[in-house]
């Protein structure tokens, strides 16, 4: 391997358990420890345990962290209640996207902020420059993050603390877990229900050895993570969104806040009010690959008479629902439900349809 | 059965040469999700793709270690590419070649060779 790849405070605890490890993202991460099957299957039956120390964090502090940080993104963070995160995109000034993010106030200090573990210098220089003056960034490289997602996920970390099982979908909270500092959220990437956690690095490896006593609980890689999100109908940044693609091409309107499109005071407002007003060009959508291989990123979408109309972003089999799926990008003409496509895989035009995303239902806790 | 250093195995019957991939290769795509084989007839020349194979994240090539004409590709694996990983030096194999040249495999290296091979990996 030419270049040296950084590690995460688990890299002796993936080795220890037999992991595979890559590169991604200038990180040595594990890609799968039994299989990438199996461990998908597992995290949809039961509970898995994930290493995504590579992500950013940060906090955001200054006179009104909130108010600053809605320079960069078309959320409503000022709106924002106590205990409660919001999933935002990071824009340029022409609307592209440079990343999507989750930032949340765990507590009374500022705004806590994830970021893609790929963009993350790039995000930080950004919002600490662009905010100079009047915001504050400190990076919050001593912390590690992993995520324990699935439907035994909450039981499991009930057995922990009590206390998170009373938190719903998108609560995020500071509280001692395991004797240490944690930040915790009740989100995810993968569709199911479960808990991001922010722990101090010293202890991630008691931590994550800890939580993986429990039987329901096994440890997933970035293999499965990745057909987990997908079936969630779930982007990920660099493939299915970059910086040429508006939020509402990514079909990720619901980040566009209600009071932010009123007073259209976000990076790239113009054109984004104007797609949604009708003048877009291309849409991310889902396709149902109906025979023949995967379609993966880089495939050929084309219409029924075989005229090339996009491109798919992210695709490959669906361990749930037993077929191929794929997401891309076609104009809006052909983004209606139910549109038959075809997808050109090493010169075969394989028949696809155009489904409503998430392609697996989302079980995510939404308190009654 | 001789092998290769993408990681086939060629096993010689006559001038039919049956193609496959390696434990070892089998072992390091994880869980074939498709297989896609030759049709009878193609004319395949050494070191060309006859065959794709798909795991969970990727699609990887199959070279042919022979040049030669299809006699058949292994439908079986259409409907159950987890073969594959089941039985890769067995049941999991992708095609049938005849050879135009039984060189092609002797050229290849034998069992001791390619364990000594994997062990410099």
């Amino acid at each position: 391997m030419s270049e040296t790849l950084k590690t995460t405070p688990l890299n002796a605890a993936h080795r220890a358990l037999g992991a595979r490890m890559v590169g991604f993202a200038g990180y040595d991460m594990p890609v799968q420890y039994e299989g990438v099957l199996a461990e998908h299957r597992w995290t949809r039956e039961h509970a898995g345990l994930f290493d995504v120390s590579h992500m950013g964090q940060a906090k955001l502090r200054g006179a009104d962290p909130f108010k600053s940080f809605e320079k960069l993104v078309p959320g409503d963070y000022q709106g924002l209640k106590p205990g409660k995160q919001r999933y935002s995109l990071l824009l340029a000034n022409d609307g592209g996207m440079l990343d999507d993010l989750m930032a949340g106030k765990p507590d009374d200090d500022g705004l806590f902020i994830v970021v893609n573990a790929a963009c993350k210098d790039g995000d930080f220089a950004k919002i600490a420059g662009d905010l100079a003056g009047e915001a504050q960034l400190e990076r919050l490289d001593d912390r590690a993050l992993m995520a324990i997602q699935g439907p035994e996920a909450a039981d499991v970390m009930a057995a922990h603390e009590p206390k998170l099982a009373e938190m719903g979908f998108m609560d995020s909270a500071r509280m001692t877990l395991f004797g240490e500092d944690c930040f915790v959220s009740r989100s995810g990437y993968t569709g199911e229900d479960g808990y991001e956690i922010s722990v101090p690095a010293s202890a991630a490896e008691r931590i994550w050895t800890t939580i993986l006593k429990d039987a329901r609980v096994k440890p997933i890689g970035l293999g499965a993570r990745d057909s987990l999100r997908l079936e969630a109908g779930l982007p990920l940044y660099g493939h299915d969104a970059d910086a040429t693609t508006s939020p509402v091409e990514a079909s990720l309107t619901f980040a566009l806040s209600k009071r932010r499109k009123e007073e259209a005071n976000f990076p790239g407002a113009q054109r984004i009010l104007a797609e949604l007003a009708g003048n877009l060009k291309r849409k991310r959508v889902g396709l149902h690959v109906k025979e023949g291989a995967p379609a993966r990123e880089g495939a050929e979408i084309a219409d029924k008479d075989g005229n090339v109309i996009g491109r798919v972003t992210s695709g490959g089999p669906s361990p749930t629902l037993g077929h191929n799926i794929a997401m891309g990008y076609v104009p809006p003409a052909f983004a209606e439900l139910g549109t038959d496509l075809q997808v050109l895989v090493r010169g075969k035009a394989n028949a696809a349809t155009v489904v409503a995303m998430p392609f697996v239902a989302q079980r995510y806790y939404r308190k009654p | 059965m001789r092998f290769t250093k993408d990681h086939e195995w060629v096993s010689l019957d006559g001038d039919v040469a049956t193609i496959g991939i390696t434990r070892y290769a089998a072992e390091q795509l994880g869980d074939v999700v498709f297989v896609e084989t030759p049709e009878a007839g193609k004319a395949v020349n050494k070191g060309d793709g006859c065959a794709v194979v798909e795991s969970v994240k990727a699609a990887s090539d199959v070279y042919s270690p022979v040049s030669g004409e299809v006699v058949e590709g292994n439908a079986a694996l259409g409907s159950a590419p987890e073969t594959v990983n089941a039985d890769p030096e067995g049941a999991g194999w992708f095609c049938k070649i005849k050879v135009a040249n039984a060189a092609d495999v002797d050229a290849l290296m034998d069992r001791a060779a390619y364990d000594a091979f994997l062990a410099t990996l």
